[in-house]
């Protein structure tokens, strides 16, 4: 087990974002949480990564227990994640995008990087050959110049999820990553994500709305409503379960 | 026709990072610093050297300081002429103070305890953003102006609080002629500009756009926050300094607190908006823009004063230098942005059709 | 400790505070309505200071010099919003700034090319001397001018007050200043809104440029009155009208007793830098100022 929640809850302000929710991911899993919009799913996300901090409760990562977290030592521990609106650099590349993933991989002070041969120039070669090698498998070479601003939402979800993975992350997390895709686009980012969970050995949770991705690529599933969990297990049990059909119609209760 | 890329395949990620993947640029720009290094000493007009060139490519070096601080790492800062000040003058201090001092190792002086200023004020850009951290940096500039005015030591107890830079002399021989400080000038502002571009292009670099664009998004990826903003700070004041140094070595002579007020920090800022923000080569064309402005606009009215025979007052060519230049700058933000450099770039790009029209 | 004294210096720094409130409030609204930091709100208060005294010395009558400084004013802000502020409605607020700096130095230029570069004295009928029956009775000496200004500044800002909060051209403005496109879409019209923002804010750099002028002279420092302004709106926020007024008192209460308290220990002259310095401290703790709103960033 990579990861446990155990009754986490969140508020802000009187808002109740998450109560008391508890559940676990096995590694190399794909955990898909699902719920209606509003259930606390991106929180759930945020608390997770570290963005934002729960009142109660704790989280535990490769055994390791913390009642909250810290963006930066969540990144340094492994954990990388997606974010729903986009959070790219605009202003720079998609090649310059993905290499700033590899921050926490780089050790040469600026005094090395100002005089650039030697350690400082081996060691950016050496992390751009790595960065290659995930534009390679994302397909992105032929924009790996253009200014991240200037591409479609869908090729720029896909940089994000570059520039996660060039962390070489052992969780990712992935927030809607098929947010406004067409079919097909749709059709290569499961490609890439079930890729990435077999090639790399990546535990994923993901958040997602498309019912028939969720079924089809993840092995469990979590599902929130009012910031509560109402239901976890396999795909199969999930979609007979009464309580998420009711969530999602909107039945009163 | 000139300037195409046909035949020039890189087949390393060594050859594809250079500074300038395409040959023809690795050429001009051979031939740039051979001219600079080599010609310009030698036929150029003294005058033109003492109050054009050389101070043109200090105020670069102040520009390029400016830019990795406001154009790459996006903290808007209005105190630039105070880390000159703080260069200048501690510069002129360890040269006085400090028996054998080299003089370049004065100006590294200056330039680190600028640095250090530039840490103690950009402490606050770890809080505060935007335009409330400009106006967090005009305290820097009113501060460190009054202490180098009040505090008698900066300026060796003089009692006008002006220092006289001492003579240059660089392994026995004494730098006095125009030529010889442009050409120290040169050397200086050359090597640091190379420095810059190598860090902007390591990962230091990222780490300051990454901030500029999306803080949050950056800290989450593991880019320290506080640590970058401050290095930014840093390396900027650095620069800065290291002008300031240069500002009162090799062109001022006899420098005043007052050569380094508010409004120096402004034309500093306005070299980086016109020239283009975030761009190493933006920061010698706005430079050169804001120098070799204020020329043409005087030739200009002395030939039309001449052609016309009408009287045009200095007061009024300097009423029209001041609309003229916000006029420009508006214009700038409106029709480009990213400033000269962009422009630059559009022209390379076209010229790279040439004479074909796509 | 001299009571008196103190009360003195203290009145006085009150006041003097209340002057750079003035210039804060243009700033305020601009911001209010349009988002637009305006760093040329110095400017304009030298342009109008300066258009009105050369108005009236060329004999014009008080009340139509006023009238036509203020037509100009307002003529001005029309001709901002249509070159400056429209083509670069989409960009950034930093771009916005940088565009307002170069609107100082084209005023700047263009108030000394029509009325020239002579300092000009102003008078407005309320004397610059001490209340008597204060400086007899207690010795202490505060300006009648300084309350007269005082006055004004209150009764300017009890109006704009009520004018954002209660009218229906208010609430358009402050839609406009939150989101220019919702604006639009809910039918305001924007142009319209930004011309009366800043003739309005015409307006009040024309009576701080009247106040100022009577107390330094209406000469080319005025512009940098303004940077002065710049730690009001940090304490008070930006947004904020009475928050201008507080910043201001605040400021100009610190200041002046800094400088006559703790000035002679370091050799004075801290008043070039020490309102900034307290600017800054108290944004050290309030990021936000006094009276801003706290920036949830969401990812």
């Amino acid at each position: 087990m990579i990861l446990s929640v155990e009754n986490v809850s969140l508020s802000f302000g009187g808002v109740k974002a998450l109560q008391e929710v508890s559940f676990d991911v096995e590694q190399h899993e794909v955990r898909a949480i699902i719920g209606p919009n509003g259930a606390g799913k991106s929180s759930l996300l945020n608390v997770l990564n570290g963005v934002y901090h729960p009142q109660s409760g704790r989280i535990t990562f490769k055994e390791k227990t913390f009642e909250d977290m810290d963006p930066r030592q969540a990144a340094s521990m492994g954990i990388a994640r997606t974010f729903q609106n986009i959070a790219l650099f605009k202003g720079m590349s998609v090649l310059d995008n993905i290499m700033t993933g590899r921050n926490l991989k780089m050790g040469c002070n600026f005094l090395q990087q100002a005089l650039w041969l030697g350690p400082a120039r081996r060691e950016e070669l050496a992390h751009r050959h790595a960065v290659e090698e995930i534009i390679d498998f994302l397909e992105i070479e032929h924009i790996r110049r253009t200014p991240v601003g200037r591409l479609p939402y869908g090729l720029q979800k896909r940089v994000e999820l570059g520039r996660a993975l060039a962390a070489e992350p052992e969780l990712l997390l992935l927030d809607e990553p098929m947010a406004g895709m067409n079919l097909e686009e749709k059709q290569d980012m499961c490609r890439f994500i079930l890729d990435v969970n077999d090639h790399y050995g990546t535990t994923l949770v993901l958040i997602e709305h498309d019912m028939g991705v969720v079924m089809d690529i993840s092995s469990r599933v979590v599902v929130l409503d009012y910031g509560r969990k109402i239901a976890d297990g396999v795909p199969a049990e999930i979609r007979r379960n009464q309580k998420v059909i009711d969530a999602y119609l909107g039945v009163a209760h | 026709m000139l300037y195409r890329e046909a035949g020039q395949f890189k087949s390393s990620y060594a050859e594809d990072q250079q500074i300038f993947p395409i040959r023809q640029d690795r050429v001009a720009m051979a031939l740039l610093l051979l001219f600079a290094f080599v010609v310009v000493p030698l036929v150029g007009d003294q005058y033109w050297l003492s109050a054009i060139i050389t101070p043109f490519l200090i105020l670069s070096l102040a520009a390029l300081g400016l830019n990795i601080l406001t154009g790459y790492a996006g903290q808007l800062s209005l105190g630039t002429a105070a880390f000159m000040a703080v260069g200048a003058f501690m510069a002129y201090n360890a040269e006085l103070r400090i028996p054998g001092m080299p003089i370049v190792g004065a100006f590294v002086v200056g330039g680190v305890c600028a640095a250090m200023v530039g840490l103690v004020f950009g402490l606050p850009s770890v809080r505060i953003k935007g335009f409330y951290l400009a106006v967090a940096t005009l305290a820097c500039q009113f501060f460190v102006l009054w202490a180098i005015n009040r505090i008698g030591w900066f300026s060796n107890y003089s009692t006008s609080g002006v220092i006289t830079a001492q003579k240059i002399e660089i392994l026995g021989y004494d730098v006095v002629t125009p030529a010889g400080k442009y050409l120290l000038t040169l050397a200086i502002v050359a090597v640091m500009a190379l420095a810059a571009k190598n860090l902007m292009r390591s990962e230091t670099g990222r780490a300051f756009m990454a901030v500029r664009d999306m803080d949050v998004a950056a800290s989450v990826i593991g880019i320290p926050m506080m640590r970058t903003k401050l290095l930014a700070f840093a390396i900027s004041s650095f620069y800065c300094g290291v002008a300031g140094a240069l500002y009162a070595f090799c062109y001022l002579g006899t420098v005043e607190p007052e050569a380094f007020t508010l409004d120096l920090s402004f034309r500093v800022l306005f070299m980086v908006i016109i020239g283009g923000v975030g761009s190493i080569l933006g920061s010698f064309l706005g430079a050169a823009f804001i120098t070799l402005f204020p020329i043409f606009l005087n030739r200009g009215s002395e030939w039309i004063s001449d052609a016309f025979s009408i009287e045009i007052q200095s007061a009024t060519v300097s009423n029209l230098e001041l609309i003229i230049f916000g006029g420009l700058i508006i214009f700038f933000l409106i029709v480009e942005p990213n400033g000269l450099a962009r422009l630059w770039q559009i022209t390379k790009e076209k010229l790279r059709l040439w004479p074909f029209p796509h | 400790m001299d009571v008196a004294f103190f009360v003195e210096v203290l009145a006085g720094g009150l006041l003097a505070g209340v002057m750079y409130s003035l210039v804060a409030l243009g700033f305020v609204l601009i911001y209010k309505a349009s988002g637009v930091f305006n760093f040329a709100q110095g400017a304009m208060v030298f342009f109008a200071a300066l258009t009105f005294v050369s108005l009236l010395e060329r004999g014009w009558n008080f009340w139509l010099a006023l009238g036509v400084t203020l037509a100009a004013m307002v003529a001005l802000g029309m001709a901002t919003e249509r070159v400056v502020l429209r083509p670069l409605v989409n960009q950034p607020p930093i771009t916005l700034f940088m565009a307002t700096i170069g609107l100082t130095f084209v005023l700047e230029g263009l108030s000394q090319l029509a009325w020239g570069s002579q300092p000009h004295g102003l008078e407005l009928g309320v004397p610059d001397v001490p209340m008597e029956w204060l400086s007899q009775g207690w010795n202490i000496n505060i300006s009648q001018f300084d309350l007269f200004a005082a006055f004004v500044a209150g009764l300017l800002v009890a109006v704009l007050a009520v004018f954002f909060q209660k009218t229906r051209i208010g609430r358009a403005l402050r839609a406009v200043a939150d989101d220019h496109q919702a604006a639009l879409a809910v039918g305001i019209p924007l142009q319209h809104i930004w011309t009366i923002v800043w003739g309005v804010a015409g307006f009040v750099a024309l009576v701080a440029g009247m106040m100022w002028g009577v107390r330094n002279g209406v000469q080319y420092s005025l512009t940098f009155v303004a940077l002065k302004a710049l730690p009001v709106l940090l304490i008070g926020g930006f947004e904020s009208i009475p928050g201008a007024i507080l910043g201001g008192v605040i400021i100009g209460a610190t200041e002046k007793l800094a400088e006559v308290y703790l000035g002679p220990m370091v050799g004075g002259g801290i008043e070039s830098w020490f309102a900034y310095v307290v600017a800054l401290l108290f944004l050290l703790a309030r990021p936000e100022g006094m009276f801003g709103e706290k920036h949830i960033d969401r990812v």
